[in-house]
């Protein structure tokens, strides 16, 4: 066992780990925050996408010990303070970017990745930078008509609900 | 996955001692050796991180060339190599963004996958794989498919790339996996082009001589269109025949020197 520390959505966070645990393993069974999921554990889903140092990573495939010292961002941590949702999750709602809902936290992640790095994509920008989130549930088309709203975009035009 | 040691050095020196331990193994990005621990058919006691090496993180661009710390990652090559337009964009391409943020050339280059990307472009920029023991030219450092040059314990520290006048590489993507079904890097420098093809071979990563020469007397998607690789010794699987495999060489051969043109 060894010690790992790290900061999550702001706040210090440390627990003994074995060398084998993984980040998603930390944040859900010791941290109790299982907003995080894992669908495939084998790095192809997209569930578990979390920021790392304001990268998005696939927490399966990271290991606790490997963010020592790291700034961690997770699902939780993304409504407004008054916990309302923010503008990412807002339109998700609005646009049916959702049904299970449980590739829902990784696509969010995985959104909020882009926008920070390219606040107005193409609908193809959001198309290939979902290439790693799988979602069984949508067909996408909302998915993708969701991010382009968040960003301020007009998507009368996109593809039907 | 069974449980290991971590170790994380903060030096090439320190992570090569860890390294001589029985059963060690290097850690660079983990996006292949975690799954491969998961399905147990990789099993170190000890593993040793490489991502706190500082030394291995450089960036360096200059004269003709681009030199790339072993441990920086498809992202940062990505937006980072524009002075080989080439490479960055091969970087762009490799999974998904969050692969990218993790996977590094070095661990790329290491376990030479037959279906990877990077080896096609060390192999056709005729790069020079840098070690904490020596250098090693590319023509010399691919062995086959996850067959390389290095030793045990050996770590890529950089990957020297000499800028090509024209280069391109055309990647047909496996839709599921998003590795190249089969992948062709073409570069022309100032002494010959290079034709590497990644995805094809039994025989992993290789250089196309026959295109290679075709493209020297006249570096035009004409002068390979009626070239053609053997089936014998493509790679036959669900996803493609040797024969599928061998007709792709030749259209991302011509499709990447007509985009180099
Ligand atoms: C969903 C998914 C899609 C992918 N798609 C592609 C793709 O389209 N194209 C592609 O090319 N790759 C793809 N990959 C693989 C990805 O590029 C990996 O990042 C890469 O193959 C390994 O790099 P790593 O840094 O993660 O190495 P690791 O997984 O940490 O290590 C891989 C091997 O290299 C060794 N090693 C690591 N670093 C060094 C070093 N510096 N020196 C010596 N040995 C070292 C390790 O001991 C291990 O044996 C994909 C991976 C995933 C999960
Ligand atoms: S659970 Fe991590 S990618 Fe699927
Ligand atoms: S909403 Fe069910 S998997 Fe995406």
């Amino acid at each position: 066992m060894a010690k790992v520390s790290m900061t999550v959505n702001g706040k210090a966070a440390s627990a003994e780990v074995e060398g084998r645990t993984l980040l998603v393993s930390f944040l859900r069974e010791e941290l109790g925050l299982t907003g995080t999921h894992v669908g495939c554990d084998t790095s192809q889903c997209g569930a578990c996408v979390v920021h790392v140092d304001g990268k998005a990573v696939k927490s399966c495939t990271m290991l606790a010990l490997e963010a020592e010292g790291a700034e961690v961002a997770t699902i939780e941590g993304q409504a407004e303070p008054d916990g309302t949702l923010n503008t990412i999750q807002a339109a998700f709602r609005e646009h049916h970017g959702l049904q299970c809902g449980f590739c829902t936290p990784g696509m969010v992640m995985s959104a909020a990745a882009l926008l920070k790095d390219n606040p107005k994509p193409s609908e193809q920008d959001v198309r290939e930078y979902l290439e790693g989130n799988l979602c069984r549930c949508t067909g996408y088309h909302n998915i993708v008509k969701s991010i382009m709203a968040a960003s301020g975009q007009d998507v009368s035009a996109l593809a039907a609900e | 996955m069974y449980n290991f040691d971590y170790e994380a050095p903060s030096s090439v020196a320190e992570a090569v001692a860890a390294l001589a331990a029985e059963d060690a193994q290097a850690l660079g990005g983990g996006q292949t050796l975690i799954p491969t621990m998961k399905q147990r058919l990789a099993m170190p006691s000890t593993l040793v991180s490489l991502s706190g090496i500082a030394e291995m993180k450089g960036f360096d661009v200059g004269n003709g060339a681009v030199t790339i710390g072993g441990n920086v990652t498809h992202a940062v090559v990505a937006a980072g190599a524009g002075a080989y337009p080439a490479l960055a964009e091969l970087a762009s391409h490799i999974g998904d963004p969050a692969v990218r943020n993790r996977g590094t050339i070095g661990g790329s280059l290491a376990n030479n996958d037959p279906s990877a990307d990077y080896p096609a472009a060390a192999l056709a920029s005729a790069a020079v794989i840098v070690t904490n023991a020596r250098e090693i030219a590319a023509d010399d450092y691919f062995q086959g498919m996850f067959t390389t040059a290095l030793e045990d314990g050996e770590i890529i520290t950089g990957v020297r790339f000499a800028v090509p006048e024209v280069a391109n590489y055309q990647k047909f993507v496996q839709p599921a996996s998003r590795f190249a079904l089969v992948g062709v890097f073409v570069a022309k420098h100032a002494d010959g082009v290079r034709v590497a093809v990644t995805g094809a071979s039994e025989e992993g990563v290789f250089r196309w001589a026959a295109a290679e020469a075709a493209l020297n007397d006249s570096f035009s998607a004409d002068a390979v269109a009626d070239l053609a690789v053997d089936p014998a010794n493509m790679i036959g699987d669900l996803h493609g025949t040797k024969a599928y495999r061998a007709h792709l060489v030749g259209v991302m051969t011509k499709r990447a020197v007509a985009a180099a043109t």
